[in-house]
């Protein structure tokens, strides 16, 4: 037998523990796009090239502004890991297809450089990037942020302004009438027979994607439920319609995918439960009070710089705690 | 139903390399390394001289500190030098090197046979304190001052930990299976030393044939056999407790607080062997394991056989370890020579590949909250690490409970930016407790 021997410097020295799981960064944020992907390519079959215009524009101009920001601080260029994907995609599935091409160039920028990387880089902004470029957008260029495409495909697109700009503008009658009856209504709601941002349309993609994310355990499944619940009941006690408001606009996309960003909603279920609550109210308050259509990017923005206050009020139950 | 408790992670437990085998006696080392501290508390003083000829069992180091224990030489030989060498656990410590004269005879009068129910309850204390026995499961905290609380803490319940949670270790796990009487004997002895009448077995349901083995040996005795959801951390003291007896060891508190004392599989035999026979603490059963092992095996092995040496019985490394750990690979300590040697907490010698460690850069926390949801004390791990990381310490006391933290390492565990969580709990209670030493 030979002599057990280790040159010294060869051991790797740490604290414990020294396994670790199979989980990464990476990997949950790739997860989360592919977990987008039918949506986004039902967007692509349904707008037609420009929407994949948009979308190629959105996340290249995220990527890149990633990489030259890290590049130039000299940090370690981390493009790779899908995050900066991950928000160019996101901008894309939140503006109308049609937007000229240098929209979402600025607006990936932003979200990217401002909402992102002012405050420190992935794990310490504040604020849902995407989320920002798009209200960025919104404020810079209102119109065209509005103007809805008639969809390309042969399906029934019925009209070039959305479900709650017309419910806003003209009452509810009038949307019904537009649909033809309640049923064909919520059916086209449902399987995205309608106009609206790109990641707006196809609320059975939406959740069959974010079904997807609650299964690997990357989103927890009380966010998307309270947050559309929410806004379930506080338009049926304001005598509106709950189901059509669940499923307009942007709240399935933005209870499934924005207002479970992990980076910007607080660490605790209990939190994330008060966070998606005071989402889903301030959505309907936007809808129903405000002066847009639609207020989904607001409120979860406005939750999203409430998040710290959470997470000091709501700390888990600690072990042992005394009474 | 088996009972749980809130948090704590699945690891791999990779048991499966040493489970199903036997406890194999290990050659009589040709000299040991026995360092004077072998556990928490004092450390004890060399009372042999270099060129002194000793016997297996004899006391070499002591001290008259209540919180130490006493050091016996664990072969016969003579006393070759007293010198400064690597320590498992303090980096390095002074240390009694004995080699062997191939005799192995143990000191005069031992071993002897006494009956333990002939002695009384501070006599067995007393037996226990003199064999050196310290908390084999990796704390090594002296098992006599565990067992004499302070008198206005009532006991009512002693706990056996027999969840070995950790990954790849099955040295508890084995000694269950193939000492069961000397288990059930050591632990009737501390529950007669603490004068309790409520005994429980814990044990993983990972290892129904311990559960079974020790169902069996228990049989018309008080004792009780419970089955563990087998989930890390389940053998740490304070979950250990939760999930047997239903109650929870207030913060900043002890076991003892509860009314509940708790002690490893392989200290209660040690018990047993010092009651009965008067055998000092001098050996004890090691998993050596892990990928970069040849040959993977529970080794009984003498206090001072150096890592290389139990290394080698096993056939040596069949690939270059990254790491080399004392202990499980979620609370034992990393090694940068394979020439520390065993001591009485060495429950495991692990050579972790490096596919086994599964490191990664350190990134930033993207708070995805995979730490709140692991970690048994509720706390928010996340929190820690980021104010340890920004020197933040007290603040990480006062507001984020750093001093609860039982360092499982669940969080790191399941961190998907690979934060050393732990490192920064460790770093920052360290830097706390300096500043208040300043003060």
């Amino acid at each position: 037998m030979g002599e057990v021997k280790i040159e010294v410097g060869k051991l790797s020295v740490s604290a414990s523990p020294h396994i670790r799981c199979d989980e990464s960064i990476a990997k949950i944020m790739w997860m989360v796009n592919l977990a987008l992907a039918p949506a986004a390519l039902f967007s692509i079959y349904r707008f037609g090239l420009s929407a994949l215009y948009t979308m190629v524009i959105c996340i290249v101009a995220a990527i890149v502004t990633e990489y030259a920001i890290q590049k130039w601080q000299g940090k370690t260029i981390t493009v790779s890991d899908g995050s900066a994907f991950l928000t160019g995609l996101l901008l894309a599935m939140n503006i109308p297809s049609t937007v000229p091409w240098y929209m979402p160039l600025f607006g990936s920028a932003v979200a990217i450089a401002v909402a992102k990387h002012t405050m420190g880089g992935l794990g310490f902004n504040i604020f849902n990037p995407a989320l920002v470029g798009r209200a960025v957008l919104l404020a810079s260029w209102p119109v065209a942020m509005t103007t809805w495409p008639t969809m390309a495909s042969k399906l029934d697109g019925v009209t070039s302004a959305t479900p709650l700009g017309i419910l806003k503008l003209q009452g509810y009658a009038k949307l019904v009438e537009i649909f033809g009856d309640k049923m064909t209504m919520y059916k086209s709601l449902f399987f995205g027979s309608r106009s609206g941002s790109m990641g707006e349309t196809a609320a059975l993609l939406l959740i069959l994607g974010g079904i997807f994310l609650i299964y690997r355990g990357y989103i927890n499944w009380q966010v998307p439920v309270v947050m559309i619940g929410t806004v379930g009941v506080l338009t049926a006690v304001f005598g509106q319609d709950p189901i059509m408001h669940m499923m307009s606009g942007g709240l399935i996309l933005g209870a499934f995918f924005m207002a479970t960003d992990m980076v910007t909603i607080p660490i605790t279920v209990k939190g994330q439960m008060v966070f998606a609550a005071g989402a889903g109210a301030l959505t309907v308050l936007i809808r129903l009070l405000g002066g847009y259509p639609e207020g989904v990017c607001y409120a979860i923005l406005l939750m999203n710089a409430v998040t710290p206050l959470i997470d000091l009020w709501l700390k888990p139950k600690k072990f042992g705690a005394r009474r | 139903m088996t009972r749980s408790f809130r948090g704590g992670v699945h690891p791999n437990d990779r048991k499966n390399f040493t489970a199903a085998k036997a406890i194999e006696v290990a050659p009589l080392p040709e000299k040991v390394v026995i360092p004077t501290r072998q556990h928490i508390g004092a450390p004890c003083s060399p009372i042999v001289k270099v060129g002194d000829l000793v016997k297996k069992g004899q006391v070499i180091a002591e001290t008259q500190a209540f919180v130490s224990s006493p050091v016996h030489a664990s072969i016969s030989g003579k006393v070759a030098a007293i010198a400064e060498y690597p320590h498992p656990v303090f980096g390095s410590c002074s240390a009694i090197i004995i080699e062997s004269d191939g005799k192995d005879e143990w000191v005069e009068g031992l071993p002897i046979k006494r009956e333990w129910q002939s002695l009384e309850s501070d006599e067995l204390k007393d037996v226990i304190r003199l064999a050196g026995i310290v908390g084999m499961g990796g704390a090594t905290f002296p098992t006599h001052v565990k067992m004499a609380p302070p008198k206005e803490k009532s006991i009512d319940m002693f706990i056996l930990n027999g969840a070995e949670c950790e990954p790849y270790l099955t040295a508890d796990h084995r000694v269950m299976l193939e000492e069961a009487d000397r288990v059930v004997t050591g632990m009737q002895i501390v529950m007669k030393a603490l004068d309790v009448k409520q005994g429980y077995i814990g044990i993983e349901e990972n290892k129904p044939d311990a559960i079974k083995v020790m169902r069996e040996a228990v049989s018309g005795t008080a004792i009780k056999v419970v089955a563990l959801q087998t989930k890390y951390p389940q053998g740490a003291e304070k979950t250990l407790i939760k999930v047997v007896a239903d109650r929870e060891v207030p913060s900043g508190g002890l076991p003892m607080d509860v009314g509940v004392v708790v002690q490893n599989v392989g200290t209660v035999v040690a018990v047993a062997e010092a009651v009965e026979k008067g055998l000092p603490l001098i050996e004890r059963v090691t998993t050596v394991t892990g990928g970069a092992i040849a040959e993977p095996k529970n080794l009984r092995l003498r206090i001072g056989t150096t890592f290389a040496m139990a290394i080698e019985l096993c056939g040596g490394f069949k690939e270059e370890p990254a790491k080399l750990i004392m202990g499980g690979p979620m609370m034992g300590m990393a090694q940068c020579s394979v020439d520390v040697p065993v001591i009485k907490g060495t429950s495991g010698i692990l050579a972790l590949s490096a596919a086994d460690i599964n490191s990664g850069d350190e990134r930033p926390c993207i708070r995805c909250g995979r730490c709140v949801e692991a970690c048994p004390m509720g706390l928010v791990p996340s929190m820690l690490s980021i104010l340890g990381e920004r020197g933040m310490y007290e603040a990480a006391k006062e507001k984020y409970d750093l001093l609860d933290c039982v360092e499982c390492g669940s969080c790191v565990y399941t961190c998907p930016a690979k934060r050393n969580i732990v490192h920064y709990v460790k770093l920052a209670k360290a830097q706390n407790a300096a500043a208040a030493a300043k003060k």
